[in-house]
C-alpha cells in the first residue's frame, strides 16, 4: 500500500514533532547506473521522501540548474522506461517512500495504463505532474485509479481560496506549496506573504503540506518547516550531485544538523 | 445560418487538442486573461479601436489579388494572394500583436514579452509596444537569431530587449519555454503575447480570433470578385497563426477544401523536417495536447526548416483537431520547393514572398496546372520575402555550385 508509504512517513514524523525533508534528483543526470548510489546517499543524510525527477526536452517550470542536469541526464539517453526499469531492480533497497515528478508528454507517450501498471510494479508511491493541472487531471487519475500511487498536487501563491479549496478536498498524498512566483532554483527571500500562504493552505488541507521552489540552506528549510508538514530542495541537491559534493547534503536538514548539535 | 462549429468548449478544447497543461502558477493569471478577453469581445469600444487601427495602421483591408501571370504560367487554376505581406510590418503576425496590445491595456498591464522564430512575431509586438507605450522584451533562439540579425536590429530599434535563447535547441520552442519561464515570475504587470495559435487556453482562441480578419476579408473578397466561394484555400503552417486565420471563415463552407502546408525541411522522408502533422504524433507541450514531433521516449525533437517561422514542433491545437475531423488537410514543401517558389513568384508577379509563404505557394504551383481552370485557389501570402533574402542568396549560390 504505497499510498499509505507517504501517509505513514508523514505520521511517523509527526509523533516525533519532527519535519519531512524531501530531496529532488534528477534521474540519470551523471548516469542512470548512479541512481542506486545517490538514493542511499539522500537516505543515509537523513532525507524522508524521494522526488525522482524524469528529464525532458522542454522543462518550462524548471530553472537552469535543474534544465541542465535534464539536458545532462537526456544526453545519457535516459528515458521513463529506463528509469522505471531500474527502479523496479533497486525498489527493496530503497527504505523511504519515493515519487516520479515529470512533465505530462514523457507519461502520456509512454500510454497511461501502463505507466500505471509499471510505475505500481516500481513500488512508485505517487507523481508529481506540474503541468497538468486539476483542470487536466483526469486522464491521469483515471490511469492511476486502481493503483497506490498518489497524484501530488500543487498549490500556489496565486491560487484563489475557491480553487484551493477545490484541490485541497481529495488531495492525494500531500500538497506541493510553490512558494515563490516562479520556476525551481528561483532566488528570492521568503516575505510575509509566503507564510501566511502557507498557513492559508494548511487551514484548507486534509493531507500534509510541503513547501518547494527555491529552498538552499538548512535555515530556509527550518523557517519554512515551521509553518508546515515539510519542505522540498531540488537545484540545490541537483547540484551537490553534479559538483560531487554530495557529503554536504545532510547539513541542508534542519532536524539533522539540530540533532548533530545536541 | 445555424452556427456548428463552435470550439474551443469552456474547457479549451478543440476536440481532444488544446486544453490548459501549464503549472499551477500560472492558472490566476490565464483565468484573468479569459475573462479580460471576454469582456473586451463584447466590448464595442476595443472592437472599434481594433478596427481603427486596422485599417489606419495596420493597412487594411488589404487585397486580394489575382495573380494572373502565375495562374496563366501554370495553365490551370486561378489563384488569388491573399495580400498579408502588405500590412505594416510586413506579415499578418501584426493582427494579433495589436489584438494582443491592446488586450494588455485593457487588464492594466504595462508590459509585454514575446517569443519569436523568424523575428516576424518578435518585431510585429516590439512594434506595438511601440505604439503603445508598452515595455517589450522578445525572446528568440539564439540560432534563429544569428540567421535574422537584421530583425534583430529591428527590433531593438523600435525600443524592444531582445534576449537570446541558448537552452535546448536554441530555436523557437525554447524561445517559447524561456518567455513561459519569465512570464510566471512577472505575471503582475506583463502580458505575454503569444504569437501562433499555441499554447494554453485562451491563447490559441484568441490568436485565432485576432487573425481571422485575413478569411474575413477574404471572403468577401472573393465573393464580390468571382461571385462564388473558392474551391481551395491553401496557407503555410508552422505554429499555424495564418492558418487558422485563413480557415476560420470558411470552416462551415464545407465545400471549400482547406489546405496547411507544413515545411517538410531537407525532404519528408528526412528527419530534418518542421511537419508536426505529417511526421508527428498527438503530445503536450507548451500548454496544449496537440500533434509534435517527439521520439520514442516523448521528447520533442529538434526540427529543420529553411524558414525559421515554421521550424517549430508542433501545430496549434485547433489544426490538430481540424485534422482529425478531415476538415481540413496537410500536405507539406519541402526546402528546395520553397525556394523554387520564392523565385517563381518574384520573377512571375514581381513578389517577393516570405519564405514561410512561399510552402504554400509551392504547393500551390504543384496542384495548380492539374485543376481546371475556372478552380480558384486563394492562398494566404503570410508575409514579404525582404528578410529572407540573405539567406536566399546565399542558399543559391550553395546549390549551384553544388
Amino acid at each position: 500500500m504505497t499510498k499509505a508509504r507517504i501517509k505513514d512517513m508523514f505520521e511517523t514524523l509527526n509523533h516525533s514533532d519532527d519535519k519531512a525533508f524531501i530531496a529532488y534528483i534528477m534521474a540519470g543526470d551523471g548516469g542512470l547506473d548512479q541512481l542506486p548510489k545517490q538514493i542511499k546517499t539522500l537516505e543515509d543524510a537523513g532525507v524522508d521522501l524521494i522526488e525522482i525527477g524524469i528529464p525532458f526536452s522542454d522543462p518550462a517550470a524548471d530553472g537552469p540548474v535543474i534544465q541542465e542536469a535534464g539536458i545532462r541526464a537526456l544526453e545519457q539517453d535516459t528515458s521513463l522506461k529506463d528509469i522505471l526499469h531500474k527502479l523496479k531492480e533497486i525498489k527493496h533497497d530503497i527504505h523511504v517512500p519515493y515519487v516520479l515528478m515529470t512533465y505530462y508528454n514523457p507519461v502520456f507517450h509512454y500510454g497511461l495504463e501502463r505507466f500505471a501498471i509499471d510505475s505500481a510494479e516500481a513500488n512508485v508511491s505517487g507523481v508529481i505532474v506540474p503541468d497538468v493541472p486539476l483542470e487536466e487531471e483526469d486522464e491521469l487519475k483515471h490511469a492511476l485509479k486502481n493503483t497506490e500511487i498518489a497524484i501530488i498536487r500543487l498549490a500556489t501563491l496565486t491560487t484563489t481560496d475557491d480553487r484551493l479549496e477545490k484541490i485541497a478536498e481529495d488531495a492525494e498524498g500531500f500538497i506541493y506549496a510553490v512558494t515563490v512566483n516562479g520556476i525551481t532554483g528561483s532566488k528570492s527571500g521568503y516575505s510575509q506573504e509566503v507564510f501566511d500562504n502557507l498557513k492559508r493552505i494548511k487551514s484548507k488541507s486534509r493531507v500534509p503540506v510541503c513547501a518547494g521552489f527555491g529552498i538552499a540552506s538548512a535555515e530556509a528549510a527550518a523557517a519554512l518547516g515551521a509553518s508546515c508538514d515539510g519542505v522540498i530542495v531540488g537545484s540545490k541537491i541537483v547540484s551537490y550531485f553534479h559538483n560531487n559534493e554530495s557529503e554536504k547534503i545532510k547539513a541542508l536538514i534542519p532536524r539533522k544538523t539540530a540533532q548533530h548539535a545536541k | 445560418m445555424t452556427k456548428t462549429y463552435d470550439f474551443p468548449n469552456e474547457t479549451g478544447k478543440y476536440g481532444e487538442f488544446g486544453g490548459t497543461y501549464v503549472a499551477e502558477s500560472l492558472i490566476t493569471t490565464l483565468e484573468e486573461l479569459k475573462t479580460a478577453y471576454k469582456k473586451a469581445k463584447e466590448d464595442p469600444e476595443f472592437q472599434r479601436e481594433f478596427d481603427y487601427l486596422m485599417k489606419e495602421y495596420v493597412g487594411r483591408e488589404n487585397p486580394l489579388y489575382y495573380a494572373e501571370r502565375l495562374s496563366e504560367k501554370l495553365g490551370g487554376a486561378k489563384i488569388y494572394l491573399k495580400r498579408e505581406d502588405l500590412n505594416h510590418t510586413g506579415a499578418h503576425k501584426i493582427n494579433n500583436a495589436i489584438g494582443q496590445g491592446l488586450l494588455t491595456k485593457y487588464m492594466g498591464k504595462t508590459k509585454v514579452i514575446a517569443e519569436t522564430g523568424a523575428g516576424q512575431h518578435g518585431v510585429a509586438t516590439a512594434t506595438i509596444a511601440a505604439l503603445l507605450g508598452l515595455e517589450c522584451k522578445v525572446f528568440m533562439g539564439s540560432k534563429d537569431a544569428a540567421r535574422q540579425e537584421l530583425n534583430v536590429f529591428r527590433m531593438e530599434l523600435l525600443g524592444a530587449e531582445v534576449i537570446k535563447v541558448d537552452q535546448g535547441t536554441a530555436t523557437l520552442k525554447d524561445a517559447v519555454n524561456e518567455a513561459m519561464r519569465y512570464w510566471v515570475q512577472h505575471m503582475e504587470d506583463t502580458h505575454y503575447v503569444i504569437g501562433s495559435a499555441l499554447g494554453p487556453h485562451p491563447f490559441p482562441e484568441i490568436v485565432r480570433d485576432f487573425q481571422s480578419i485575413i478569411s474575413h476579408e477574404a471572403k468577401a473578397q472573393i465573393l464580390s470578385k468571382e461571385g462564388r466561394l473558392p474551391n481551395k484555400v491553401v496557407a503555410c503552417i508552422g505554429g499555424g497563426s495564418n492558418a487558422i486565420g485563413m480557415f476560420y471563415n470558411f470552416i462551415e463552407d464545407k465545400d471549400v477544401e482547406l489546405i496547411g502546408v507544413e515545411a517538410a525541411g531537407e525532404g519528408i522522408d528526412t528527419s530534418k523536417v518542421a511537419a508536426a502533422i505529417n511526421k508527428g504524433s498527438v503530445g503536450i507541450a507548451h500548454g496544449a495536447k496537440m500533434h509534435m514531433l517527439q521520439d520514442e521516449n516523448g521528447q520533442l525533437q529538434g526540427t529543420h526548416s529553411i524558414s525559421a517561422g515554421l521550424d517549430y514542433p508542433g501545430i496549434g491545437p485547433e489544426h490538430s483537431h481540424l485534422f482529425n475531423t478531415k476538415r481540413a488537410s496537410y500536405e507539406y514543401a519541402n526546402d528546395q520547393e520553397a525556394l523554387e517558389a520564392f523565385v517563381e513568384l518574384s520573377k512571375t508577379e514581381g513578389i517577393i514572398p516570405a519564405l514561410e509563404s512561399s510552402h504554400a505557394i509551392a504547393y500551390v504551383m504543384k496542384i495548380a496546372p492539374e485543376l481546371p481552370k475556372n478552380d480558384i485557389i486563394v492562398v494566404s501570402l503570410s508575409g514579404r520575402g525582404d528578410k529572407d533574402v540573405e539567406i536566399v542568396k546565399a542558399e543559391l549560390e550553395g546549390r549551384n555550385n553544388d
